[in-house]
């Protein structure tokens, strides 16, 4: 899915995730263009942006969801697909149906299913490992519920406990506290805190710029573009927060949205199937 | 998932036994797979396309007769007949209705719960126009023609229903509507030109339509086998797979599955399911049988493994029922009687589901309509106490009533349902009197717990309501008059911590204590 338009990085690196000079351009939304990030392994890297900045676009396109433009990604030195195993995903909640038959276990379990490999079935250490995320994020009680009877932050804990079960390195996290309640919050940003010691790096899209300084070592502010990125209190200021929320750059906008309409009078950029 | 392999393994040695017994044999080795232990699920999905193949090579021998020429007498004489499987043409439409319930049940299970619905009628239609071509091509009906063209012409019409949705602005449901219209339309006017042509009229194109089980041949018998097979084999070694796409394709994409591969082996799997199916239920109704029976388990149960036993369990049994029914009307069309069949299925599902079903519900509503009066009636107990300094035990159903603001008589009512469920007992009775207004009844020690707490959360929730949540005191009592019945005790001690064990509420009424209710 990746374009590699670009020759490979001359020095060979290890942090678990590196974004070089990143386009991704929709049909229907132009949203990111030329992004550079670095994430330092223990990091929790905050991204932070208006609406329509193109945070969850740049999750997605580092795990290939989203066709690049141009730019290239690097996990742990490789290309996202080689990295799989080592990459933990918490989706925006709403992206999935809810009254969907399977109970919280279920979910979690889909977890381990990346290092399962493919025809093979979940073991007992699998489920065990189940049961231990479940137990982390304090849902082993509702483990059998199917998960339309849980409420929007157990929801979400459940989402993090598959991540758990992912056993990765490097997590990626699309809004995982919205919609939930200040307990939740709490215990969320504590599990966070707790694989950050583990040496673990985390990437967070979220939207709350007054837990942002609190929850996040590392901040990148975003809005198609990089406004800037670095440690908090170098990045979380008035002036970069201006341009961040301070409206688009305009002429970036329109150009963006003029070429993305030619593409797609051109070409069809394939998107994951519906 | 075991009892979908018990079934599917039992099912071939069942009818291959009533080649030598009879049907009763069958059903009585169809039942046990609950106790089968199934560590290695590939090994199981192989032997299983071996025992299937095995009874097609018997049953091949099905000759293509209107199974409702060989008619009896009576109703029971005809049902044994056709149960006993005798006949080989009998055989061939049980076992391939069987078959067809089995692969578009399990199959059509993905469809309902990834809400794909629509592209099984667009499938099933858009095949049309290949079972023309197919049988064009050597103006037979070889089965395996008519798939190879069948198939092309399903894969084609969604690959078509995919393409209008990427290049246009049109969405989904209308590129589905189109082209099942458009393929259909042709498909029509072919078969039609075709059963004008010399060798048409005796094509049998016309069964296609609304499908005709006794006309099941051996080679469409083979097919069927072939295909039920594989679709079995591959829902068993892909279920992880298929599970994850369905519920969430952007995190199995994000673990590293080959998402466009999966979608596509499914769709090939129903595209096939609706081609082989297509002799036995029709055109027009192969989508109903992917969808209702999966619809009716979706309402049963909430694990989607029981989902899929279920709907392949429902299509078998409409299967084997709109067979049945044809074989004793003289060939109705099956198609439709199969439909009819897993509709009664959906409809006994909806009312009498026992997690979702309607009378479920009405009842569980009904239920909690007579807690609650049961409670108002024993708070009003508890009033008519406090007025008297908590001094009085024994109350008069018309003291009651006056309390209550009601006629005598629902008053007498709702004291005998207290009585009834053992939260009060009528103090005359004793002595042998009648009920009546001045009848007096005290309530018994679980009554009178019942009558605290509901007294407890009342006020308590109104304390939490002006203290915690700043309302106004003249607000609260209504709300409390609902939260009182719908709170538990964990919530209710929680308050109480918050409001550090309070002894007034707003109005400036005692609030039960804890132990006075749990006493």
């Amino acid at each position: 899915m990746l374009a590699h338009s670009n020759p490979e990085p001359s020095s060979k690196t290890t942090d678990p995730l590196e974004v070089h000079d990143l386009t991704v351009a929709y049909t229907k939304r132009p949203v990111l263009y030329g992004i550079d990030l670095v994430a330092p392994p223990g990091s929790i890297v905050g991204v932070v942006g208006p609406n329509g900045a193109g945070k969850s676009t740049l999750i997605k396109a580092i795990m290939g969801l989203l066709p690049a433009a141009s730019g290239w990604i690097k996990v742990f030195g490789k290309p996202f697909r080689q990295a799989v195993t080592r990459v933990g995903y918490v989706p925006q909640r709403e992206s999935v149906d809810w009254d969907f038959p399977v109970n919280a276990m279920d979910v979690v379990l889909m977890g381990r299913y990346g290092r399962l490999g493919p025809m093979k079935r979940p073991t007992k250490a699998d489920k065990e490992i189940a049961m231990a995320c479940l137990e982390k994020v304090k849902m082993l009680p509702y483990a059998k519920r199917q998960i339309s009877n849980l409420s929007g932050g157990q929801q979400q804990r459940v989402f993090l406990a598959r991540a758990l079960a992912q056993e990765s390195d490097l997590y990626l996290m699309d809004e995982p506290f919205v919609g939930v309640d200040a307990a939740t919050e709490a215990a969320i940003i504590d599990i966070l805190r707790e694989l950050q010691q583990q040496g673990k790096t985390l990437l967070v899209v979220h939207h709350d710029l007054t837990t942002a300084p609190d929850y996040f070592d590392r901040i990148l502010l975003l809005n198609m573009r990089v406004v800037a990125y670095g440690r908090t209190e170098d990045v979380f200021t008035f002036e970069n927060l201006q341009n961040a929320y301070g409206g688009r750059l305009s002429i970036l906008s329109e150009v963006a949205l003029s070429r993305a309409r030619k593409k797609a009078e051109g070409d069809t950029p394939d998107s994951i199937h519906q | 998932m075991n009892s979908a392999n018990g079934d599917s393994r039992g099912e071939p040695r069942g009818i291959l036994g009533s080649e030598r017994s009879h049907a009763y044999a069958m059903l009585r080795r169809r039942k046990p797979s609950a106790h089968m232990d199934l560590p290695i699920r590939s090994k199981l999905a192989f032997r299983t396309i071996g025992s299937v193949l095995a009874l097609l090579a018997f049953s091949s021998i099905a000759h293509a007769a209107k199974i409702g020429d060989i008619a009896d007498t009576s109703w029971s004489d005809q049902a044994l007949e056709f149960f006993a499987l005798e006949h080989p043409a009998i055989r061939a439409a049980a076992l391939g209705t069987l078959l067809i319930g089995f692969c578009c049940g399990a199959l059509g299970s993905f469809l309902v719960v990834r809400k794909l619905a629509l592209l099984g009628d667009t499938l099933s239609h858009a095949v049309l126009p290949g079972v023309a071509l197919g049988f064009l091509w050597n103006a037979s009906k070889d089965p395996w023609a008519i798939f190879v063209g069948a198939t092309g012409a399903g894969v084609m019409g969604v690959a078509l229903v995919g393409w209008i949705q990427h290049t246009t602005r049109l969405k989904e449901d209308s590129a589905m509507g189109m082209v099942l219209a458009g393929f259909y339309g042709l498909g029509v006017s072919l078969t039609t030109m075709i059963q004008n042509m010399v060798m048409g009229n005796k094509s049998g194109l016309d069964k296609l339509f609304f499908g005709q089980a006794a006309a099941l041949s051996s080679g469409d018998l083979w097919l069927l086998g072939i295909i039920s097979s594989i679709s079995i084999a591959l829902i068993l070694l892909f279920y992880k797979e298929f599970l994850v796409i369905s519920f969430d394709i952007g995190f199995a994409k994000a673990v590293g599955m080959p998402v466009q591969a999966l979608h596509y082996l499914l769709m090939a799997l129903l595209t096939f399911a609706v081609v082989v199916s297509l002799q036995a239920v029709g055109v027009v109704l192969v989508s109903a049988l992917l969808i209702t029976p999966a619809a009716a388990a979706y309402l049963l149960t909430d694990r989607m493994h029981w989902v899929l036993v279920l709907a392949a369990g429902f299509g078998m049994i409409s299967g084997i029922l709109g067979a049945f029914i044809s074989y004793l009307s003289n060939n109705l069309p099956t198609g439709p009687l199969i439909v009819l069949g897993s509709t009664t299925i959906f409809t006994l599902a909806l009312i009498f589901g026992p997690k979702h079903g309607l009378l479920t519900k009405a009842l569980r509503r009904r239920r909690q309509r007579q807690r609650i009066a049961l409670e108002n009636t024993l708070k009003s107990v508890f009033h008519l106490s406090e007025s008297s300094g908590f001094t009085r035990k024994e109350f008069s159903i018309a003291a009651l009533a006056n309390e209550r603001n009601q006629d005598l008589a629902s008053t007498e009512k709702e004291v005998r349902a207290l009585v009834a469920a053992q939260l009060a007992r009528h103090v005359d009775s004793e002595n042998g009197a009648e009920w009546s207004g001045q009848a007096r009844f005290q309530l018994k020690k679980a009554g009178w717990l019942r009558a605290c707490e509901i007294v407890r959360n009342h006020r308590l929730w109104e304390l939490y309501l002006t203290n915690a949540a700043q309302y106004q005191s003249d607000h609260v009592h209504d709300d409390a008059e609902e939260i009182e019945h719908l709170i538990g005790e964990d919530i209710v001690q929680r308050i109480e911590e918050r409001l550090k064990s309070p002894i007034q509420d707003p109005h400036g009424k005692l609030i039960p204590r804890r132990d006075q209710v749990t006493a």
